[in-house]
């Protein structure tokens, strides 16, 4: 009755990692479940909320609608990924201080829906913004400052060239 | 007093990073070793009686570790008042709707726990269902709960004036109605807890919250443990809204559960379970008669209103005096008449929602006053301005008014809005409206009767020098309470944000009523602030004693102990104590003036562990009347709000382009933590108004169970809100602070009700006004949902059509 396990390679915030995994399983389950990357947040299973968003090569997908054994091959990026040697990046520094976090469990979703945003365009008008996170719902903020921020920091990135070429 | 250092900006969350980061834990990200998985077997009908539960093929399923029968439940009743205690934690005769508990499973993983509930066999008798609260209380409906003949949960009866004499004196009386439809909190966190029993037999339970004292006191009363027996512990929340504040049945099922299985039991539920089990806004029916004389000056209101609650009460009670008592002000009325009932149906329980149980009374409320506006020829703004409250007035049901800025909330709207512009000068399709609001600061007494604090607060310096700690049961569940306590923490003894640290949200820190009535900020406010004082007050003594100064001659300002009088000080010794102590220390200050740090240290040397305990309890608040209890508060919040909107003549596709609101939450803590309360205020109240609701099929089934078919906003639906923070003293507040959690929907849905007459000619009489229904509207039709609104339609049952 029970499928057998099986192990596949994900790699999830540039280390690989070979696990067990049942084949059934979601990716969120299995990056919350097996690699206690519990930052990805489960919402609703069912691919409506937008809360486990994580990117794969670079695209937002809701995790909950990917299962792990189609992760495998693919570049994973999940919210524990988007702060490089302990400073927060640009996204994440201005939702703190635009106030863009209340109670939290949408952000790392929406912060990476925005990362996916400004890699591919940099200079998003407020519209674009709106549009690129329309899949992400948030119940606390009104999404204002959320747009806010986001604003702000690709003003920021597209500032400052090194960081521009970020991935 | 000096100007503050802390309160009044806009300082980053504490929390924010750990949030943005991923490291925030919520409950479900929480493991325990030998953790069980359970889960909650519910029932398919909406009334039935229950004749056997055969649990024996789930139990012989690997994995299984416990399955949890009525029969091996307590059999105590709970629920969130004493009066209405209605709930056990499982069904024991009959399941009232369809989700109704019946069984419940741990196992080694979720797979296997979901897997045994298929392999639960319950034989039911199916019994007659009612889902109409007018058919409910109706003469012949089945009889759904046992404690409530006639399916009467409660019923409200108050005047307050003399109504029938100010009808006579009315040159201008208008009549409307207001049917809402049932809603869900939607907030983006599951409710999850996870319970534990150490080897002394002591319960943990972990738990997605707003309160944990109450939850504290709902377990240890249904599983029979003395309080001290119980810790609740609640981690960061991801969103409440009113649905999390009471005790809940899968809480209990986890504690017994894993008292059961002597092993962590981890419960979660996924989001049908979130619709079914509810506990979010009522539907509402409301019925108004509002007058005033030639001039607009409102002199009655009298007001019929029918809530249909579910199965059972949850904050229900609460809920249909609030629908009466938030119309008491911000507008001078002279006399008000009330007759409230709460009908149960087959259906998901409602409770405590945003706003609670106001927001559908005030949007009636509120498009009758712009039809006096209208009928008098007068701007509905100049109406408002005619008849709002000031400061120190009280409201003819007893509330006072101790701060109000509702007069200056109305004209900064009126200023900053494009109100003088557009009102009255829009094409048809496009509309401008306003409407107001208040809300209490916290509710002046507690669910249950008691003389109990409502917050209680501790504050200890680290006794290495430095820091502050704040420990309090209050629940930050996204709103921003463990910013606030700690700027009020930082403020109050004169350091720096950073040197504080807020520890929240578990039973072991003291009793706090949690984060519901929108009351963290005043309430746990007024606690922290007394015992930050303290605690800055035996710092400032020992200091002063070393020095031979009286301890008025010192001031604690930005981390730094300086001389009232603007003098140096002589601190070597002091400085040279402290250095001794740290040899070694690289950081240890070598000049300029004494240091919290050095100063806190040497308190601790000269006098111990410095802890200091605040608490706060409102007065005795409100009249006599019955039901008095239920509005009074220490404080009163009060907003307007301005909103534009566009609609599709063609599709009927409504859209809010713009809102400008403005809210007086006295002195503000924290300048963005409020605009954000505003904003996510907006967008749950557009989200009410315009496509939020929970759809039924004709077997009581929630059939938009999920955040697909159950539409709330998304962020193209939101138009950019302006927030205005109006400012006021409040005297009963800490720091002059009250509330905006939940005061600023207030005014939302009826700005857009009122925007929308503006647009269309179209009083819209159902929530929510969903595109078909404007279409139906411009074309002169009706739906079909739309059919019993006529005069009386609180009352009068509907057609059956069975």
């Amino acid at each position: 009755m029970k499928p057998a396990l099986k192990v596949i390679n994900l790699r999830v915030n540039h280390t690989d990692h070979e696990i067990a995994v049942k084949p059934h399983h979601t990716l969120a389950r299995v990056l919350r479940e097996q690699l206690g990357l519990t930052g990805t947040k489960i919402g609703c299973e069912e691919g409506d909320c937008g809360a486990c968003t994580v990117l794969l090569d670079g695209r937002p997908v809701s995790s909950c609608l990917v299962l792990a054994v189609q992760a495998q091959g693919h570049e994973i990026t999940t919210i524990e990924g988007l702060a490089e040697n302990g400073q927060l990046h640009p996204l994440q520094q201005a939702f703190v201080e635009h106030g863009a976090i209340q109670c939290g469990f949408c952000s790392p979703g929406m912060l990476l829906a925005a990362k996916a945003l400004l890699d591919d365009n940099p200079h998003p008008d407020e519209g674009q913004i709106r549009h690129a996170i329309s899949g992400n719902l948030c119940r606390c903020t009104g999404y204002q400052k959320i747009v806010e921020a986001i604003q702000d920091a690709a003003g920021k990135l597209s500032g400052d060239a090194g960081r521009g070429e970020r991935s | 007093m000096s100007k503050p250092q802390v309160l009044g900006s806009r300082a980053p969350r504490l929390d924010a990073p750990a949030k943005a980061t991923g490291q925030a834990l919520y409950t479900d990200d929480i493991v325990k070793p030998g953790m069980l998985h359970a889960a909650i077997l519910r029932s398919p009908l909406a009334h039935a009686r229950i004749l056997n539960i055969d649990t024996s093929r789930a139990r012989a399923l690997p994995g299984v570790k416990a399955v949890l029968t009525p029969e091996q439940t307590p059999d105590t009743w709970f629920g969130v008042s004493p009066a209405r205690y209605d709930e056990r934690v499982l069904c024991r005769e009959k399941a009232l709707y369809v989700g109704d508990e019946i069984a419940a499973v741990a196992a080694i993983d979720r797979d296997t726990a979901r897997e045994a509930l298929e392999l639960i066999e319950v034989d039911y008798e199916p019994l007659e269902v009612v889902f109409d609260a007018r058919q409910a209380l109706a003469e012949g409906a089945p009889q759904i709960h046992p404690l409530y003949p006639g399916n009467l949960n409660a019923e409200v009866h108050q005047e307050f004036g003399d109504v029938a004499a100010a009808r006579k004196l009315a040159r201008v009386i208008k009549t409307g109605r207001l049917e809402s439809e049932m809603q869900d909190a939607a907030f983006l966190e599951p409710q999850a807890a996870i319970a534990s029993f150490d080897l002394h037999g002591r319960l943990e339970l972990i738990t997605s919250t707003q309160s944990v004292h109450y939850i504290q006191r709902a377990v240890a009363m249904v599983l029979g443990l003395t309080m001290d027996r119980v810790r609740v512990i609640k981690p960061y929340v991801g969103g409440g809204f009113g649905p999390k504040a009471g005790p809940a049945s899968h809480e209990l099922i986890a504690c017994l559960l894993a008292r059961q299985t002597g092993r962590p039991v981890k419960l979660v539920f996924d989001r049908e379970e979130v619709f079914l089990h509810s506990r979010a806004r009522h539907k509402f029916f409301h019925e108004m008669t509002l007058g005033a004389d030639e001039n607009g000056q409102l002199l009655f209101l009298e007001h019929e209103a029918l809530l249909d609650g579910g199965a059972y009460s949850s904050f229900g009670i609460a809920t249909v005096y609030y629908a009466g008592s938030l119309l008491g002000g911000p507008y001078r009325l002279p006399s008000m008449k009330y007759d409230g009932r709460r009908a149960v149906t087959n259906k998901p329980s409602c409770g405590a929602q945003r706003g609670h149980g106001g927001v559908i009374a005030r949007a009636l409320f509120e498009r009758l006053m712009d039809e006096l506006a209208q009928e008098l020829g007068q701007d509905p703004i100049e109406l408002r301005l005619k008849n709002v409250m000031h400061t120190g007035e009280t409201t003819c049901n007893d509330l006072n008014m101790s701060s109000l800025g509702m007069r200056e909330c109305l004209e900064a709207v009126y200023e900053n809005s494009d109100w003088k512009l557009k009102r009255g000068r829009l094409p048809r399709g496009r509309g401008i409206g306003v409407a107001c609001g208040f809300f209490v600061s916290g509710a002046g007494y507690p669910i249950y009767r008691s003389d109990t604090y409502h917050s209680t607060a501790t504050v200890r310096l680290l006794e290495d020098g430095g820091g502050v700690l704040v420990e309090t049961a209050s629940a930050e569940i996204g709103q921003g309470s463990d910013t606030t306590m700690a700027m009020i923490a930082a403020e109050t003894i004169g350091v720096p944000l950073e040197m504080v640290r807020v520890v929240s949200g578990d039973s072991d820190y003291g009793v706090d009523l949690g984060a519901y009535s929108s009351r963290q900020t005043l309430m746990t406010g007024h606690a922290v602030r007394q015992a930050a004082e303290q605690v800055r007050q035996v710092v400032v003594e020992v200091v002063a004693g070393l020095l031979d100064l009286s301890p008025d001659e010192l001031v604690i300002r930005d981390g730094l102990v300086l001389a009232a009088d603007g003098c140096e000080l002589d601190i070597t010794d002091l400085r040279v104590r402290y250095t001794r102590e740290h040899r070694g220390w690289s950081d240890n200050p070598q000049q300029g003036p004494l240091t919290f740090r050095e100063a806190s240290r040497l308190a601790y040397l000269e006098r111990g562990s410095i802890v200091a305990t605040g608490r706060y309890k409102p007065p005795p608040l409100g009249g006599k009347y019955k039901g008095a209890a239920v509005g009074t508060s220490p404080a009163y919040g009060c907003s307007a709000q301005v909103a534009e909107v566009n609609v599709d003549l063609e599709t009927g596709q409504v859209t809010v382009e713009a809102v400008t609101g403005a809210h007086d939450c006295g002195r503000a803590i924290n300048l963005t933590s409020v605009e954000g309360q505003m904003q996510g205020s907006v967008s749950m109240g557009l989200g009410e108004a315009l496509f939020e609701r929970v759809q039924f099929d004709p077997r009581g089934r929630v059939s938009n169970a999920n955040l697909a078919d159950y539409k709330i906003p998304t962020a193209l639906d939101m138009p950019p809100v302006k927030a205005l923070v109006v400012e006021t003293n409040e005297p009963n507040g800490p720091f002059g602070a009250k509330e905006v959690g939940e005061g600023a929907i207030m005014p939302t849905i009826p700005a857009i009700l009122n925007a929308l007459y503006d647009a269309t000619g179209v009083r819209f009489e159902k929530l929510p006004v969903s595109a078909e229904r404007v279409l139906a509207a411009l074309k002169g039709e009706k739906l079909p949902d739309e059919a019993n609104l006529g005069p009386g339609f609180c009352r009068l049952p509907p057609e059956r059509k069975d």
